[in-house]
C-alpha cells in the first residue's frame, strides 16, 4: 500500500524526455561516469591532482540481468558501486535509474529511491552493527521507509528471513552468534527486505569458504530469479563471475579494457588484461597445465597511471603506439566493447 | 493464580535455557582441571639446559623431512577442551609440495603451527604425539618434546613461515632491510652488518623485487600486497631452511599477483632443494602446486594422497562435495552443488563421523564409531565407512603380492 504511494511519488520526479532515447527494460543507464578523489591542492586552495577512481564509464544494465564487473584491488570496481548509489557524490557524468538522473536528484527525494537501490558489503563481520538484534537489523530500514504497517512488521521480517533461509528463531539474537556465511545471509536479507528492484553486491562471497561460498552464490541465484532481482556483482574471482553474470566488464585503473555478454568474454577473449586475468585462474585439476600468461609487476598507482593504453607497462603484446595513444573503446562485435591498439581504432 | 502460572513458566524457560548455556560452577571447575593440565605441559616446556639426547629420535623414513605421528594439539578453554587437531598423521616426502585443504576451522593453520611450536601459549598446548623432523645436519628431532629455548635455534633457520596477511606480520615501524637482517643476525651472531645487507639485497633480488637496494630501506607502508608478500618470502628463505610452511600465502591477494606469487614459490623450491608445506582453501591452487594432498575436516585427516588420487579418484564424501561446490570456468548452467550445514561445533565432538550430518551418502554403520584411516592404494588414504571393499581388495592383493615377493 506504501509502496505504491513511493511508487507515485517516484513517477512524478522521473524525467520522461529519456524515454524515447532508452529501451523499457533498460533499468540501469550509466553515461561517462566519472568520479575523482582529490590529492592535492596548489596555493590557491584549488584542488589540482586526483585519483581518478571511475574515469568514464558506461553501460547498460537491463531488468533481471547481472552484470559482473572483474578487476583487480584498486581498479575502481568499488568505487564504482558506491558511485552508482550516490554513497559517493559524481564528479561527472549521467547514471539514469529508471528514468530518475541519480546524479541531479535532490536528498529528499533520494531517500525515497534509497529502498529501490540496495548494496550487500564485502564484509559481513563489520558491515552488521553487534549492538542490534537480527531483526532490529533487517527491520530498521523498513520502518524507515514505512513499507508494511507495524502491526505486520515482525510477520514481513520473519518471511523475509524465511526466503533467505534464516530460521525464525534467529530474530531475537546478535550478529556475534553466527558464523560467516549466516552473516551473509543476514545481510542479504537486509537487502532484500525493501523490495529492492536493484542490487549492488560488493564481493559478497569473497571472505566465505568455498562450501558456504556456493550456498550463497545459489541463494543470490534463487532470489533472482523468486523476485526478478537485477544485480551488479562485483569480485575479483572469475570463476564466480562467470557462473552468476550475463555480461561481464573488465576494469583497469578505473576505466573499462573490455566488455560484453558472458560468452562473449570468456569464449572470444580480446584484450590482453582479459587474457592475462582468465588464465590466471587456477583450475582444480592437477592433469590440466595452462599455458599461462603472467602479469609482470604490480598495478600501478592510480593516482599517477601511465601515458597512453594504461595497461602497457604490463602488457606483452606493447607496440610503440601504445604508450602515446590512448586506446578507445569500440564496438567490435553487437555488444562486445574493447579498448585495445591491437584491434582496427578506426 | 496468573502470578503462579508466570513464575512457573519463567523457572521452565529458565532451565531450558541453562541447557545451552555453561554454569558458573562448571566454567570453575573446568578451568581448574585446565590449568593443572597447563602447568605440567608448560614445565616441560620452559626447561632449560635439557640435553639433546632427550629430544633426538629417528625417521621412520628418511626420506621424509617431516613425520606428524598421531598429533594432538589442545586448546585449554574455560568452554572445555578445543581439540583442533585430533590424530594427525601424514609425512612431508624431501623436494616434495604437501596441501593442506579444508575450510576454516578445521585445524590445518594449528598442525602448521604446532610443528614450528608456535601455538598461542598457555592455552594452546601439544598434548600428545610425536613430530619428527630430518634436520639439515643428519639429526632428527622430536619437535612436541624440544624445550622453547632450544626451538628458537631451529625456527626460522631449518624451518620458516610466511604467514597469510603480509601486512600485519611485517612491523610498520621498521624498514624491510632491518627486518630482514635481523634474522641473519639472531641466527649467525659473527655476521657483519655489511654482509648482512649483502645477503638481504640478494634475497630481495632472488624473490623478483625489482630494485632491491631502494627497497630495502623503505617500510612495509610503501610497499605493495605482492611486494610484502615477496618479502616475506625472501625473510623466510635468508636462512636457507629445510622445509617452508606456507600459510595462505596468497589468500589476500590478487588473482594476476597470485599467479606470480606461485610461480615464484614453485621455482624456490628447486633453488633451496627444500619442501614446502602449503595450507590453503582454494583447491585450485593445491592442483596447480602440490604433490601430495591431505583434506582436513574438524580437526582430523579425512583424506590424504597424491594429488592425482585426490582429484581424479576421491571416495570420501566431503572431498568429492568440496571439488563440486568450486564455480569453475566454463561449466554448464547447472545451480552449483552445496554440502549442508556447517562445521560442528569444536567443544564436544559426537564420538560418530563428524561428517555424518552433513553426508549425502550416510548409511546405518555411520552410526558407530568415528572411522579409522582406511588404505585404499600405496598412497591412497581415506577414513569413510564407504571405503571399506575398496580397503578390503587393496588389502587382499597387497597380501598377495608380498607372499609371492617372500616366495621369491
Amino acid at each position: 500500500m506504501r509502496k505504491n504511494n513511493v511508487n507515485q511519488e517516484l513517477n512524478a520526479i522521473r524525467n520522461d524526455q529519456f524515454d524515447s532515447e532508452i529501451e523499457k527494460k533498460d533499468i540501469l543507464v550509466v553515461k561517462n561516469l566519472k568520479k575523482y578523489f582529490p590529492l592535492g591542492s596548489n596555493w590557491f586552495k584549488k584542488t589540482t591532482s586526483f585519483v581518478k577512481a571511475v574515469d568514464d564509464v558506461s553501460f547498460t544494465i537491463k531488468k533481471g540481468n547481472t552484470l559482473g564487473v572483474v578487476g583487480e584491488s584498486g581498479c575502481g570496481k568499488t568505487t564504482l558501486g558506491r558511485t552508482i548509489l550516490r554513497l559517493h557524490s559524481i564528479t561527472d557524468g549521467q547514471i539514469m535509474y529508471d528514468n530518475i538522473d541519480i546524479r541531479t536528484i535532490k536528498k529528499r527525494e533520494l531517500t525515497k529511491l534509497r529502498p529501490k537501490i540496495q548494496i550487500i558489503f564485502q564484509d559481513p563481520y563489520s558491515s552488521l552493527s553487534p549492538r542490534m538484534t537480527i531483526g532490529e537489523i533487517i527491520g530498521e530500514a523498513v520502518r524507515e521507509h514505512k513499507l508494511v504497517p507495524a502491526e505486520e512488521h515482525r510477520d514481513y521480517i520473519l518471511d523475509i528471513m524465511k526466503s533467505c533461509g534464516l530460521p525464525p528463531y534467529y530474530y531475537s539474537r546478535y550478529p556475534h552468534e553466527f558464523s560467516g556465511g549466516q552473516r551473509q545471509r543476514i545481510c542479504i536479507a537486509r537487502a532484500l527486505a525493501l523490495k529492492p528492484d536493484l542490487i549492488v553486491c560488493d564481493e559478497p562471497v569473497s571472505a566465505l569458504d568455498v562450501s558456504i561460498q556456493a550456498q550463497i552464490i545459489n541463494l543470490l541465484v534463487d532470489l533472482q530469479k523468486k523476485y526478478g532481482l537485477t544485480y551488479i556483482f562485483i569480485s575479483h574471482d572469475l570463476s564466480v563471475v562467470e557462473y552468476i553474470s550475463t555480461e561481464i566488464m573488465v576494469m583497469y585503473l578505473g576505466s573499462v579494457v573490455e566488455q560484453g555478454t558472458k560468452e562473449q568474454i570468456f569464449k572470444n577473449t580480446m584484450h590482453p588484461y582479459s587474457k592475462a586475468l582468465l588464465s590466471a585462474v587456477p583450475v582444480p585439476d592437477p592433469d590440466v597445465k595452462k599455458q599461462r600468461i603472467i602479469l609482470k609487476g604490480d598495478i600501478p598507482s592510480p593516482a599517477n597511471p601511465p601515458k597512453g593504453c594504461k595497461f602497457h607497462t604490463r602488457c606483452s603484446e606493447c607496440m610503440d603506439i601504445c604508450k602515446t595513444v590512448t586506446p578507445i573503446l569500440k564496438e567490435y562485435e553487437k555488444g562486445h566493447f574493447v579498448a585495445c591498439h591491437l584491434y582496427p581504432q578506426d | 493464580m496468573k502470578l503462579l502460572e508466570k513464575l512457573k513458566t519463567n523457572q521452565e524457560k529458565k532451565k531450558a535455557l541453562a541447557k545451552h548455556y555453561i554454569s558458573k560452577e562448571q566454567i570453575k571447575k573446568t578451568a581448574k582441571e585446565n590449568s593443572r593440565i597447563i602447568k605440567e605441559l608448560e614445565k616441560q616446556n620452559n626447561r632449560k639446559n635439557v640435553p639433546e639426547e632427550e629430544y633426538l629420535t629417528e625417521m621412520k623414513n628418511p626420506n621424509n623431512v617431516v613425520e606428524f605421528d598421531d598429533l594432538h594439539a589442545y586448546f585449554f578453554t574455560d568452554a572445555g577442551v578445543v581439540k583442533a587437531v585430533d590424530g594427525v598423521s601424514f609425512d612431508i616426502p624431501k623436494k616434495s609440495i604437501v596441501g593442506v585443504v579444508g575450510e576454516s576451522g578445521c585445524g590445518k593453520s594449528v598442525t602448521s603451527l604446532a610443528l614450528m611450536k608456535l601455538l598461542q601459549s598457555p592455552t594452546g598446548q601439544i598434548f600428545s604425539g610425536e613430530i619428527r623432523y630430518n634436520a639439515k645436519n643428519g639429526k632428527a628431532y622430536n619437535i612436541s618434546k624440544v624445550p622453547k629455548i632450544d626451538m628458537n635455534k631451529i625456527r626460522g633457520k631449518e624451518m620458516s613461515m610466511i604467514f597469510q596477511e603480509p601486512m600485519t606480520s611485517l612491523n610498520p615501524v621498521f624498514r624491510i632491510g632491518d627486518q630482514l637482517d635481523e634474522i641473519l643476525f639472531l641466527h649467525f651472531p659473527e655476521i657483519t652488518q655489511e654482509e648482512a645487507k649483502q645477503k638481504s639485497i640478494s634475497m630481495l633480488n632472488t624473490v623478483g623485487i625489482a630494485m632491491p637496494e631502494s627497497v630495502y630501506s623503505r617500510y612495509p607502508h610503501e610497499l605493495s600486497g605482492g611486494m610484502r608478500q615477496r618479502v616475506m618470502i625472501a625473510m623466510a628463505l635468508s636462512c636457507d631452511p629445510n622445509l617452508i610452511i606456507a600459510d595462505e600465502p596468497t589468500t589476500a591477494l590478487d588473482v594476476t599477483i597470485q599467479a606470480q606469487i606461485l610461480d615464484l614459490l614453485r621455482n624456490i623450491k628447486n633453488d633451496i632443494n627444500g619442501s614446502i608445506m602449503l595450507i590453503t582453501h582454494d583447491l585450485g591452487v593445491i592442483a596447480e602446486m602440490a604433490d601430495y594432498v591431505v583434506v582436513m575436516y574438524a580437526g582430523r585427516i579425512i583424506e590424504k594422497g597424491t594429488a592425482r588420487e585426490i582429484y581424479k579418484n576421491p571416495i570420501h564424501p566431503y572431498t568429492i562435495g568440496l571439488q563440486k561446490s568450486i564455480p569453475a570456468l566454463n561449466l554448464n548452467d547447472e545451480t552449483l552443488y552445496t554440502i549442508p550445514g556447517t562445521v560442528p561445533n569444536p567443544i564436544n565432538l559426537p564420538n560418530f563421523c563428524y561428517f555424518r550430518d552433513r553426508c549425502e551418502k550416510r548409511f546405518g554403520k555411520c552410526n558407530g564409531e568415528y572411522p579409522k584411516l582406511l588404505q585404499v592404494s600405496p598412497t591412497h588414504h581415506v577414513a569413510c565407512y564407504l571405503a571399506e571393499e575398496i580397503a578390503a581388495e587393496f588389502a587382499k592383493t597387497k597380501k598377495d603380492g608380498g607372499e609371492k615377493n617372500a616366495k621369491k
